[in-house]
């Protein structure tokens, strides 16, 4: 409710001639606007005649009918979300009037991204921003996403590190981080300077900085890390709040290695939304548990070994499984780890367990009846092209991902409770379709009330994510890592 | 020496016509009359076999530990072939059981109907409390799968694999772990 005090809203337009707003009525959960306020910033012409607001811009008309969601524009129906109303002498329409109706029959692009309520005329280049900050032990990495791909330049001055965006503007939400950092003195703040700048403004313990930045489908990812002096390592038990993952001093980050094959990982946090896989008595549920663990390892694996980790949900919501090792497979990822929770209608069993894909026999000769194909290449000629059924892919990758399964259980072992089966195949869907090296680890039992404690606490899930990280650099140095 | 020529060709073509009316003609009229008789002799295949006829067969429960199955030597109601009886052998499998046995198959689940294909694949179609009671895990749900699996493939050598159909239809999975759109093999290696 606070948000009713807040300034009247208003939808930001963005051309080349600048920045200037249109004002919003909000009802409901609609956002409208007024037809004469549009009229004026795209010179239409609106006039109402026969029960019918005609709208015209260069001899392309659209007629809108009160009470009516549909809308004729340049003789084609689309639809709105609500009719269009009147409000004393105006007459307002939804906001998707901007980008279902108007669009089509401008002359210049239009952009309404709804969700930031910024409108963009004409061809200018607004990527999207969104920002993370991550506390690694000392360090921190402060991750920004442009999306379309904006390229940016990099420079440090006094207390504060400026990003200067290769746009026009941005399109960043007020608050930039969704919580302030918090890093014992690395970053104080971090904050939109110009249209097109972030400005990262620096604390007392910063002693040095490095960027990358890589391509990631359409987005760019620039990734800032952001070193500690290396000669006060006892600084870090001074901090007042728990650094989230516990950073162990015989790994230190491994920034500036040489070149690794292991460029990007997918975590698979189990079930999610209203699948919420087993559920403990003490009421703790698998889904939760899955999702704080995955990302408590990107924050470690991705600040530490500078490898790009993918979630398959990011939040409490329910994933098809195919559509878990779609995203590993589309992003070619090297290494695909899925995690679950047990249970047993045995109450006393317990212990963690990792899996590897199963296939029977019939699958597998099914898979070899894919064969091969002769293909045209690109550049001309024909390819040999090697061809697996999607369901069967897994099956070219059964002896990396065994390998895997046994190095974490070694690297488990003797660090947390293991069932007397630590590693085991079954015929898991979620594994089959992965064309990689891919494992399922079941944490513990839920349904054994000690474990279920365990699995909640800090450490456990600590030593979980340090044993994970380091079975990912002995998999990646023993050369077992990358795609060819 | 032609007219004994024509005799022996006239005397091999008579043999070959009763022969062919032997084959094609008599020995299917006499199955047929057998079948019949059999179908006539036990008109429901599901219907109560004579009463006390048992067989023994192995049925599995959840090991002590939790990680296995472990089987026990049962005597079930006679089924006329390999339907009848599988259908017997799942009706047993999934009855509630009492301590200190524990079924991995959620209590209340129904055998809605079981299908046996030429390759002996057996399609088994329970009711949704498979899904709607399991506690989830991937060890249980395992469990679950391979207790069925197994108490057809083991107690039936015609029956190969096994497929698991929910309320008549074919599922994904049980609890979002086993790939159930193929039918299994046996898999002995979570037996104790």
């Amino acid at each position: 409710m606070s948000t009713q005090t807040a300034p009247a809203p208003s939808l930001s337009l963005l051309t080349r001639e600048g920045r200037r707003s249109l004002p919003l009525v909000v009802s409901g959960d609609q956002e409208l606007v007024g037809l004469d306020d549009l009229a004026t910033t795209f010179q239409l012409s609106v006039q109402e005649s026969l029960g019918a607001i005609t709208v015209s811009y260069k001899g392309r008309t659209i007629v809108l009918t009160p009470d009516q969601t549909l809308a004729s524009v340049a003789g084609r129906l689309i639809s709105l979300p609500s009719p269009p109303s009147r409000s004393g002498a105006r007459w307002l329409v939804p906001v998707e009037f901007i980008s279902r109706a108007l669009a089509p029959i401008y002359d210049a692009r239009i952009d309404l991204r709804k969700p930031s309520r910024l409108l963009v005329v004409g061809d200018l280049r607004v990527p999207r921003i969104a920002a993370r900050y991550d506390t690694l032990g000392p360090s921190a990495r402060l991750t920004i996403d442009a999306t379309p791909r904006a390229n940016s330049v990099v420079s440090q001055a006094d207390d504060r590190i400026t990003v200067q965006f290769d746009a026009d503007a941005l399109d960043a939400p007020a608050a930039l981080l969704p919580q302030s950092p918090a890093s014992g003195g690395l970053v104080q703040n971090v904050r939109l300077a110009d249209a097109t700048t972030i400005v990262v403004e620096l604390g007392p313990r910063f002693a040095g900085f490095k960027a990358t930045s890589q391509p990631i489908e359409d987005t760019m990812r620039l990734v800032l890390d952001l070193l500690a002096p290396t000669d006060t390592p006892t600084a870090a038990p001074q901090q007042p709040q728990p650094p989230s993952p516990p950073a162990p001093p015989e790994l230190p980050p491994s920034f500036g290695q040489p070149a690794s094959t292991m460029r990007m990982i997918a975590i698979d946090p189990g079930h999610g939304g209203e699948d919420e896989g087993a559920t403990g008595l003490g009421g703790a549920k698998e889904k939760d548990l899955t999702l704080a663990l995955a990302r408590r390892a990107r924050s470690v694996i991705e600040a530490r070994l500078g490898v790009r980790v993918l979630l398959t949900r990011d939040d409490d919501r329910n994933v098809a499984i195919d559509d878990r090792t779609a995203v590993a497979n589309n992003n070619k990822v090297d290494l695909f780890v899925s995690l679950h929770a047990n249970a047993s209608v045995r109450k006393t069993t317990s212990g963690a367990a990792i899996f590897y894909a199963a296939f029977d026999q019939s699958a597998i000769d099914a898979a070899g009846a894919g064969g091969s194909e002769r293909l045209p290449a690109f550049g001309g000629g024909l390819r040999e092209i090697e061809l697996v059924p999607w369901e069967l892919a897994q099956t070219r990758h059964l002896d990396r991902s065994s390998a895997f399964a046994d190095l974490l259980a070694e690297h488990l072992h003797d660090r947390v409770p293991m069932s007397v089966r630590p590693t085991d195949r079954a015929p898991l869907r979620v594994l089959e379709s992965a064309n990689m090296p891919a494992i399922l680890v079941e944490l513990g039992y839920l349904s054994n009330a000690e474990q279920e404690k365990l699995l909640a606490t800090d450490s456990f899930q600590a030593t979980f994510v340090q044993a994970l990280y380091e079975t990912i650099i002995r998999f990646r140095d023993a050369g077992s890592g990358g795609t060819q | 020496m032609t007219e004994r020529r024509a005799l022996t060709i006239g005397g091999v073509a008579l043999l070959g016509i009763v022969i062919g009316w032997v084959l094609f003609v008599g020995v299917p009229r006499w199955y047929t009359a057998r079948a019949t008789r059999t179908v006539a002799a036990s008109p429901a295949p599901i219907a109560p076999p004579p009463p006390g006829r048992k067989i023994k067969a192995h049925l599995y429960y959840v090991a002590d530990d939790g990680l296995r199955l472990t089987s026990v030597e049962r005597d079930i109601a006679y089924g006329e072939g390999t339907l009848a009886q599988a259908r017997e052998i799942v009706a047993a499998q999934i009855a509630p059981v009492a301590e200190p046995l524990v079924s991995a198959v959620p209590t209340g689940t129904r055998l809605r109907a079981l299908f046996v294909s030429e390759r002996g694949e057996a399609f088994v179609d329970l009711s949704r409390e498979i899904v709607a009671a399991h506690p989830g895990g991937t060890v249980d749900e395992l469990l679950t799968i391979y207790t069925i699996v197994n108490t057809l493939t083991v107690n039936l050598p015609a029956i190969t694999s096994v497929q698991v159909l929910v309320d008549g239809k074919e599922v994904d999975t049980l609890a979002g772990h086993i790939d159930l759109r193929r039918p299994l093999a046996k898999n002995l290696t979570w037996v104790q």
